[in-house]
C-alpha cells in the first residue's frame, strides 16, 4: 500500500548533522582557525572579498571555514551577509596614486618613477611541489630594506602628458551601485566595471583569454600592475572635512592598448581598467582586457562578434552566485513540469504510430 | 498615370538634403527626390557610389547627419529621420519592407518558409493556423516554390530559392514602399532573370513603389521608372530609366552605360 | 557575529521592502509587465526561490498565515526549508491547508483549491521572459515587449504545429494578460493556466536572479496563447487520482516497482489530503482514520 514519502524536515535536518560532522573531519586532527586562514591562505580569502564585494578579512575567512573551502559557497555566505548590512555612507573615491605598494611593475618600460618592485610573488617561482611544506617549519626572515617615500606615478599620468594615451573622463557623479538598482542593457562603463570585479574570476579570465586568442583584437600592454594598502575616507558633514576610516589592500592593473584607425582622433593608446579587492592579481589584469574589450563601441571600432566584446552575454554571466545557483536549481524536483512533459511525448508517439499503422 | 494625376497626388516619399559622411569621407551628400505611389526608382553606382549608405538612410538602418526622409504615413507626412525608433520600427513591421542582398539577412534561417512567410501576418494578429499556412503556401506559389516545401527550413533551399522566399515573406502583408539593396547580387544569370521577372510582376501586380540600389544596369532597364546614378557620394544625373540610359547627358553615366558588355 | 535575532522582520532591511513594494504595486498596476527591481542577495541561492522569497518577504505582515509549496506538496525540501526560513526570521503562522492560508508561496503548481479575495499567491519564477528562448538578448525582448511586437511568438506555436502537429508546450505556457502583455506564468503544466484567469487572489511573480517582478490583480483576463483553429487544451494524464480519486487534479506519477507499475497521486497533498478526509477513497487507496468509506 502506497503512502506518500513525508519527512523532507527530518531528512534536512539529519543531512546538515552530516554536514557539520564532514566538515570537522577527522577529530583528532586539529581544529582550523579562522585566524589560520586568514593569515595563510590570504590569497583565498582575498578572493572572497572581492566577488563577495564585502572587505572583512576575517569574515571571509570564517566563510571560507564553513564552506568547506569551497570559495564560491564562501562568496555566497558573504553576499548574503552583505545585504544585511545597513548603509552609512559612501567614501570618497580612493587615491591609488598614494598607495603604499608592496609590489608595482610595468611591462612597458625598463625602468620608471617608482622603480619596478616585484614584491611577494609566485611569478618566478619553479612549480615544484614543495614537501617541506608538508613538515610544518619555521620560515626564514626575508632580507629588508626601508622603505622608499618616494612618489610612486601611474604610468598612465606620464604618457597621458604627452597626449599618447587617451584620457580618461573625470566627474564627480556618484556612480550607480548595481546592488541597489537592478542593471538594465545597455549599460555604462562604471556599471560594467563593479559587474566584473565582483564577477567570477575563471569566468572573467577566460573572456580575457579568449580576447587574445584573436576573439576580439585589442594588443595589450600591462602598463601598470600595482598592489598596496590605499586609505579610505569618508565625509563627515558634521566635521566638515573628510575623516579617514580605515585602510584597504587593492590591486589595481592598468592596460595599454594600440588603438587604430579612428573616425575622427590620431592614433592613440587606450586603456583597459581592473581594481580588486586584496593581493588579486589574475582577476585585476583579466578585468583590464575585459573592460577594454567591452569599450569597443565608445572607441569607434567594430564589432567583430567576439563573446568578450558582447556586454550583455559577459554581464549577465559573469555573477558565479547567480550561475550557480541556477545551475545547481536542476537538482530540486522538477517531476511536476516532467510529468507534463511525459504525457506530451507519450500522446506525440501515439499519434505517429497510429499515422504510421494507418498508412501501412 | 499621367503627369496631371501625379502632380495632385501626394509623393510616398521626399527626400530632402540627405547627407551622412564618416569623418572627413562622404557617405553620401545633398540627395533629394519624391517618389510617388507605385513608382520603382534605381540607384545605381559603382561601389563606394554612396548608393548603399543612401539606402541604409531612407530605411531607417543609419542615422543620417543632414537631411529629411518625409513618408507619407497613415497619419499623414512625417518625417522619419526624426522619429522615435519605436515609430520607426512600427513602420518597417507594416508599410516598409526591406529585401537584403544576402538573403539569410532577411530570413530566420531556424525557422519553416511556412513560418517565415507567416510571421508578418502573425505580427498584426492573423490567428487561424489553417489560414495562415493557406496564406504562406499561395505566396510560396506567387515566387515559384514548390508548396511541399513550405515546412522545410531555408538553409536547405538554393541561394535563388532563399531570395525568392525573403520577398515572399517581405510582401505577405502589402507593404507600400520595399526597399531593396542589390536583390540580384550574388545571383547567378538565369537565376537572375527569372527573379526580375517575378519581381517585375508583383511591382506592377500589387502597385508597389520601390527603391532599387544596384550596380547592375539591366535590373534597373527591367524595373525601374525613374533612375539615380550616384559617384562619390553625390547625385550626378537623374531622369526616366530609358531616357539616362539611352541619352545620358553626365560623363560618368556615359561611362557606365558604354561599359556595359553587350551580349 | 550578527545574531540571528538581530534581522529585521521577515529578513529585508524596510527600504528594501519598501522598494519591493513599489516594483509590485507597479506590477499590479500594468499586470503582465515586467517590472526591474534590484534583487537582494538571500540566504538560499539563486534560482532556488529569491524572487519568490522576496515578494514573500515585502509582503508577510506579523498576522499572515503562510503556506509554501514546492510542486504541489508542502513537505518537499525546498518547500520545507523557505517554511522554515520565515518561520524564523517573521515568526508567522504557517499552514498546509491553502483555504487558511493568508500568503501562499509556489514552485511549479497552482492549488487545485480555488483561492479567494484577500489571499496572495506567489510565484517563484526561474526565467521571467517568455521570448527567451526564441531571442536571448534583453535589449531586444524588451523592444518587443514595449511594441506589441510578438510575432515571433506565435512562429514558435506555428512551427510546432507544422512539425508536430499541435503545439508542442507542455508548461511554461505563455499568456496573454489584459490583451497586452505576453507574461511567463512560471513553469506550472499547462493543466493550471486557466487558474490564472479571472482568480480572486493577487498573483504575484518574483525572478531573484533574472530580477523582475510582474503580477497579475484579481480578476484579470490571461489568456493562453493559441490558433483559432488550434485552440489550447488544458491537459493532463488520462487518470483519476489512485489515492483520493479525484478526476480533475493533476496528478504525480509514481514507479511503484521495477517492473514499471505505476500509480498516480495528486500533486497537490493538501488537496489529496482533504479529500481523503472526507471520506473519498480512490482505486489504490484505503480509507482515512476516522473517515466513512465511500
Amino acid at each position: 500500500m502506497y503512502v506518500a514519502v513525508k519527512g523532507g524536515e527530518k531528512a534536512i535536518d539529519a543531512a546538515h548533522a552530516w554536514l557539520a560532522e564532514e566538515r570537522r573531519g577527522d577529530t583528532s586532527v586539529a581544529e582550523l582557525s579562522v585566524e589560520q586562514i586568514r593569515q595563510q591562505l590570504a590569497l583565498a580569502v582575498n578572493r572572497v572579498m572581492a566577488e563577495g564585494s564585502l572587505y572583512d578579512p576575517d569574515l571571509a575567512a570564517l566563510a571560507i571555514k564553513q564552506a568547506r573551502g569551497d570559495l564560491i559557497e564562501a562568496i555566497f555566505l558573504i553576499r548574503a551577509y552583505r545585504t544585511t548590512l545597513p548603509r552609512l555612507g559612501a567614501s570618497t573615491p580612493v587615491e591609488t596614486a598614494q598607495m603604499a605598494v608592496c609590489r608595482r611593475i610595468s611591462a612597458t618600460f625598463k625602468d620608471l618613477p617608482g622603480g619596478q618592485i616585484l614584491g611577494p610573488t609566485f611569478d618566478y617561482t619553479h612549480r615544484l611541489l614543495d614537501f617541506k611544506l608538508a613538515a610544518e617549519g619555521e620560515v626564514p626572515a626575508a632580507p629588508t630594506a626601508p622603505a622608499s617615500l618616494a612618489a610612486v606615478p601611474h604610468v598612465t599620468a606620464m604618457l597621458n602628458r604627452d597626449g599618447l594615451i587617451q584620457t580618461e573622463a573625470e566627474g564627480n557623479a556618484t556612480p550607480p551601485d548595481l546592488t541597489r538598482e537592478p542593471m538594465e542593457l545597455p549599460t555604462s562603463r562604471p556599471l560594467r566595471l563593479q559587474a566584473i570585479t565582483r564577477g567570477d574570476e575563471g569566468f572573467i579570465l577566460s573572456m580575457a583569454y579568449s580576447t587574445q586568442r584573436g576573439y576580439g583584437r585589442t594588443h595589450a600592454f600591462v602598463g601598470e600592475l600595482r598592489i598596496g594598502t590605499v586609505a579610505v575616507e569618508m565625509d563627515i558633514p558634521e566635521l566638515g572635512f573628510s575623516v579617514e576610516i580605515g585602510e584597504v589592500e587593492l590591486t589595481e592593473c592598468e592596460t595599454v592598448n594600440q588603438f587604430k584607425g579612428s573616425k575622427t582622433e590620431p592614433p592613440q593608446f587606450t586603456r583597459g581598467y581592473g581594481l580588486v579587492f586584496g593581493q588579486t592579481e589574475r582577476k585585476a589584469i583579466a578585468m583590464s582586457l575585459v573592460d577594454r574589450a567591452l569599450r569597443w563601441k565608445e572607441l569607434g571600432e567594430d564589432n567583430t562578434g567576439a563573446p568578450a566584446q558582447d556586454e550583455e552575454f559577459v554581464l549577465m554571466h559573469a555573477d558565479n552566485i547567480q550561475a550557480t545557483g541556477f545551475l545547481e536549481h536542476i537538482k530540486l524536483p522538477h517531476y511536476v513540469d516532467f510529468q507534463a512533459e511525459l504525457e506530451l511525448v507519450r500522446k506525440l508517439r501515439r499519434e505517429a504510430l497510429a499515422h504510421g499503422e494507418a498508412a501501412e | 498615370m499621367s503627369i496631371l494625376a501625379k502632380m495632385k497626388m501626394q509623393p510616398l516619399l521626399s527626400v530632402r538634403d540627405l547627407s551622412k559622411f564618416y569623418g572627413g569621407r562622404i557617405g553620401c551628400a545633398d540627395v533629394g527626390f519624391d517618389l510617388y505611389p507605385g513608382e520603382v526608382l534605381g540607384v545605381v553606382g559603382e561601389s563606394g557610389s554612396g548608393k548603399s549608405t543612401l539606402l541604409s538612410c531612407l530605411a531607417g538602418h543609419l542615422a543620417p547627419d543632414r537631411g529629411e526622409v518625409i513618408f507619407d504615413t497613415q497619419e499623414g507626412p512625417r518625417d522619419t529621420v526624426q522619429m522615435a525608433e519605436a515609430a520607426r520600427r512600427r513602420l518597417a513591421r507594416t508599410d516598409w519592407a526591406y529585401v537584403h542582398q544576402n538573403p539569410r539577412d532577411g530570413l530566420r534561417m531556424g525557422v519553416s518558409a511556412g513560418g517565415n512567410v507567416g510571421e508578418r501576418l502573425m505580427a498584426v494578429g492573423a490567428r487561424h493556423y489553417g489560414q495562415i499556412r493557406g496564406a504562406a503556401v499561395d505566396w510560396l506559389g506567387r515566387v515559384e516554390i514548390a508548396a511541399d516545401r513550405v515546412d522545410d527550413r531555408p538553409s536547405a533551399f538554393s541561394g535563388g530559392m532563399q531570395q525568392r522566399l525573403q520577398i515572399a515573406r517581405n510582401l505577405v502583408t502589402g507593404p507600400r514602399l520595399v526597399f531593396m539593396d542589390e536583390p540580384t547580387g550574388g545571383l547567378d544569370v538565369s537565376v537572375q532573370a527569372r527573379l526580375l521577372d517575378l519581381l517585375r510582376g508583383l511591382v506592377r501586380e500589387m502597385g508597389l513603389s520601390a527603391i532599387i540600389v544596384t550596380h547592375d544596369l539591366a535590373v534597373v532597364r527591367l524595373l525601374a521608372d525613374r533612375l539615380m546614378v550616384m559617384k562619390g557620394g553625390y547625385v550626378v544625373e537623374q531622369g526616366l530609366t530609358d531616357q539616362v540610359l539611352d541619352d545620358p547627358q553626365h560623363a560618368y553615366t556615359q561611362l557606365l552605360v558604354s561599359s556595359v558588355l553587350q551580349v | 557575529m550578527t545574531d540571528q535575532t538581530a534581522y529585521n522582520f521577515a529578513y529585508l532591511d524596510e527600504q528594501t521592502k519598501r522598494m519591493i513594494r513599489r516594483a509590485i504595486l507597479k506590477g499590479v498596476a500594468i499586470p503582465g509587465y515586467q517590472v526591474p527591481f534590484a534583487s537582494r542577495e538571500m540566504p538560499m541561492p539563486y534560482g532556488w526561490g529569491t524572487g519568490g522569497v522576496q515578494v514573500t518577504a515585502a509582503c508577510l505582515v506579523p498576522e499572515d498565515r503562510l503556506k509554501v509549496i514546492d510542486q504541489g506538496a508542502d513537505d518537499t525540501t525546498n518547500a520545507v526549508s523557505i517554511r522554515r526560513f520565515f518561520q524564523r526570521t517573521a515568526g508567522v503562522a504557517v499552514t498546509e491547508a491553502t483555504a487558511e492560508a493568508t500568503v501562499i508561496q509556489t514552485r511549479h503548481r497552482i492549488p487545485e483549491t480555488p483561492l479567494t479575495e484577500g489571499q496572495i499567491l506567489v510565484y517563484q519564477v526561474p526565467i521571467p521572459e517568455p521570448l527567451r528562448f526564441l531571442e536571448p538578448r534583453e535589449t531586444e525582448t524588451r523592444k518587443m515587449h514595449e511594441l506589441e511586437d510578438y510575432g515571433l511568438m506565435h512562429v514558435k506555436l506555428y512551427e510546432d504545429i507544422s512539425r508536430h502537429g499541435q503545439i508542442a508546450t507542455a508548461y511554461d505556457y505563455p499568456v496573454k494578460v489584459e490583451g497586452r502583455y505576453v507574461m511567463d506564468p512560471s513553469p506550472i503544466p499547462k493543466f493550471d493556466n486557466p487558474k490564472l484567469g479571472g482568480n480572486a487572489a493577487i498573483q504575484l511573480f518574483g525572478a531573484g536572479r533574472e530580477q523582475r517582478i510582474y503580477a497579475l490583480p484579481p480578476y484579470t483576463q490571461a489568456i493562453s496563447l493559441d490558433f483559432d483553429d488550434y485552440p489550447f487544451t488544458a491537459s493532463k494524464a488520462d487518470h483519476a487520482c489512485d489515492l483520493c480519486g479525484a478526476p480533475d487534479s493533476y496528478l504525480d506519477e509514481v514507479i511503484t516497482d521495477d517492473q514499471g507499475s505505476r500509480m498516480f497521486v495528486c500533486s497537490d497533498t493538501d488537496f489529496c489530503a482533504s479529500r481523503r478526509a472526507a471520506g473519498h477513497v480512490g482505486p489504490m487507496g484505503a480509507p482515512s482514520a476516522g473517515a466513512a468509506e465511500e
